[in-house]
């Protein structure tokens, strides 16, 4: 009887460590990866993480049905005056950084692009692979889609807050645009560092209009050379400040950033 | 006892009816009450305010002309305002703290953190009072405190019109969102109809041949394999249609892209065939004995018997087993998601990508705000796509209904 007791108690007690992380599928792998080594090392704490979108990530935190929401765009204004508004302040907290690489086919002459070259074929100013020095081939551009955090920060970052053109083709996951650039040889892209492969080909971008062109790796990124970097972020509230801080100092830890070069995102310095 | 025994049975049976009922009817109310508010819903990111200089004779300007400005599509006055008076170019500017960085410099902003964010709701007013030509996305919070020299400009709701006939889907433009379904509703019809064009010849000839042609061999071999088709999960036939169709299509054919609404009809059609082969050869198979008999008895050959006798008597069913078909493609979410391309405009050949509804609400539900303007136009759209089918799914209970009461 004692026994059973006080298999309850603790299994009570570590449901109350327990803690979910929700949100965005980019930042998904690293969540779980960090999960699990510290669970490993943690022996009484549950961590649960699940995916669906950054904005689900965000609305669970509104609604208090996860601890952490996990990012990869910044929180909006509405959605922070929502938390606010239930008594409750969210806190910030950058884990990890992504680089975007812009990748076009393996068989397309153009291997540099500027900024403002990027912006006109993103919004359709610029059609055809001779305005910037390829072949007379048209342009076909993936992007993402609409609502993910890939999204949004390219158009912020690279299109300087300009709408993407309105027939631009979107595709729901990295993966298929990998897939459909690499068979489609007018195809340009955009896609996370870790996703590069020989399958494409990485453009070496200039944000000083074609002064020095910048190729994306870990090195650039790191080094701030290569332009095009966007945080990966988790949002908690200051009341469970408590319960969460543990795993996210874990995270920010040595081992917790190693596993974040080796699922190829970038260290936070 | 037995008898108690069979009026529970009795009762469960009802209430398994019964739970169903609600709980289709409360999915449904779900989805209109969630749609519900998007037309009274700001045209403006919630929580933010257009404002000009009070100088300025503008008091509205529609989201698709806040697109354009902020675009650059338009950058004077005088094109919105319609006469020379106000002949100033547009200055954009956007209260989210970085923008305003640009206009003061540190020492004017004030020096610890906290008293930079407690001064710039100031600066920015102060900021839009003093140039003629600016056009400034504010935070509400910040204006409420006094506003000289400032006019907030009147904020429209999303109106049906922009809504059902608009040409634009970018659901994520700020300050403005456009939401035109237009070229959605159209995506969606486009692909489903050429689907359904390449569908019901093949799957009618299939119907023909196996209720009237076929050897029972085959017909046993046939019916299970086609049977199988259907029980294929839908994102088989996506990833087979990304990697295999699309390339083909593009090589083939030559064009600068493969994700078309081509390709996408191709598979729907493909997917929508087990749904009207087994329809239509239900329908076929149900014509009466007696009817084949007397046609072949005055000396119709057996062909005649099937174009003449078997197809008119089974038209009804054949038509109800297309109509089950378009149904089956206009829903189909996950190859739209990964064959077409996904480029919200209005399709006008068959060989450029489209957008359908289903694809839309899949790929963006999961990162839309919840409660915000986007999440309901998706439930909208969501309720859009409900009366189509439901409008597909009572054109075939009417047809289907017709052949009852026509019978021998």
């Amino acid at each position: 009887m004692k026994k059973i007791l006080l298999t309850t108690i603790l299994s009570v007690a570590s449901i109350l460590t327990a803690q979910t992380i929700t949100g965005s599928d980019t930042v998904l792998p690293l969540s779980q990866q960090e999960a699990e080594s510290y669970m490993k090392a943690h022996k009484n704490a549950k961590v649960t993480v699940t995916g669906g979108g950054s904005g689900v990530g965000i609305s669970a935190l509104i609604d208090g049905t996860t601890e952490i929401a996990q990012s990869s765009r910044k929180i909006k204004f509405d959605e922070k005056k929502k938390v606010q508004d239930k008594g409750s302040k969210v806190i910030e907290v950058i884990i990890a950084y992504d680089a975007l690489a812009v990748v076009v086919n393996p068989k397309n002459k153009v291997s540099n692009l500027t900024r403002e070259q990027l912006e006109g074929i993103f919004t359709g100013k610029i059609t055809n692979w001779k305005e910037v020095g390829g072949d007379d081939l048209k342009i076909v551009a993936y992007s993402r889609e609409t609502s993910s955090g890939t999204y949004e920060f390219f158009k912020e970052e690279v299109l300087k807050k300009k709408d993407y053109m309105a027939g631009i083709q979107s595709m729901p996951a990295t993966g298929t645009i990998v897939q459909s650039v690499s068979q489609t040889p007018g195809a340009i892209g955009y896609i996370g560092l870790a996703y590069l492969d020989k399958k494409v080909k990485a453009i070496s971008v200039s944000y000083d209009e074609g002064k020095t062109f910048v190729p994306p790796s870990v090195k650039t990124a790191k080094d701030e050379t290569y332009p095009i970097v966007r945080p990966l972020i988790y949002y908690y509230t200051d009341k469970s400040e408590s319960a969460v801080k543990p795993f996210i100092d874990y995270v920010l830890s040595a081992a917790g950033q190693k596993i974040v070069s080796d699922i190829g995102f970038i260290t936070i310095k | 006892m037995r008898r108690f025994i069979e009026k529970s049975i009795e009762k469960i049976f009802a209430a398994c009816g019964m739970i169903t009922t609600v709980t289709i009817l409360l999915i449904i109310v779900f989805l209109f009450k969630e749609g519900a508010g998007l037309f009274n819903s700001p045209e403006v990111e919630k929580g933010y305010a257009l404002c000009v200089n009070a100088a300025n004779p503008i008091e509205y300007i529609s989201a698709p002309d806040v697109k354009k400005i902020y675009n650059s599509a338009i950058t004077n006055w005088s094109e919105l305002v319609g006469y020379d008076e106000y002949d100033i170019n547009i200055v954009l500017f956007r209260d989210d703290n970085k923008d305003i960085f640009e206009y003061y410099d540190d020492e004017e902003l004030g020096d610890d953190f906290d008293e930079i964010e407690a001064n710039i709701p100031k600066k920015v007013l102060e900021l839009i009072a003093s140039t003629p030509g600016m056009l400034a996305f504010v935070r509400e919070e910040n204006l409420k405190k006094n506003a000289k020299g400032i006019k907030v400009l009147n904020k429209g709701t999303v109106s049906s019109d922009n809504f059902f006939f608009g040409h634009e889907w970018i659901p994520t433009a700020t300050p403005a969102p456009q939401f035109g379904i237009l070229p959605l509703i159209l995506g969606t019809l486009w692909v489903s109809l050429v689907a359904i064009l390449i569908a019901t010849p093949l799957g009618i000839g299939v119907a023909i041949y196996l209720s009237e042609l076929a050897q029972s061999k085959v017909r046993d071999i046939l019916k299970p394999a086609i049977e199988l088709l259907a029980g294929i999960p839908s994102v088989v036939y996506g990833f087979f249609g990304l990697v295999v169709l699309v390339p083909m299509v593009q090589k083939t054919l030559g064009l600068p892209v493969g994700e078309t609404a081509f390709t996408a009809s191709v598979i729907l059609a493909i997917m929508a065939l087990p749904t009207i082969i087994t329809v239509a050869e239900d329908a076929i198979r149900s014509t009466p004995r007696a009817m084949r008999e007397a046609s072949l008895a005055l000396g119709a050959t057996h062909w005649q018997t099937i174009y003449k006798v078997v197809i008119p008597y089974a038209a009804s069913g054949i038509s109800a087993a297309v109509v089950l078909g378009i149904g089956r493609a206009i829903g189909e979410t996950m190859v739209a998601l990964m064959v077409t391309g996904n480029a919200a405009v209005i399709p006008k050949t068959l060989f450029a990508p489209v957008r359908t509804i289903p694809a839309t609400i899949a790929a963006e539900l999961g990162e839309a705000p919840g409660g915000g303007v986007h999440y309901q136009a998706l439930f909208v759209l969501g309720c859009v796509l409900f009366l189509i089918t439901l409008a597909i799914s009572i054109t075939a209970e009417l047809i289907s209904k017709r052949q009852h009461n026509k019978g021998l």
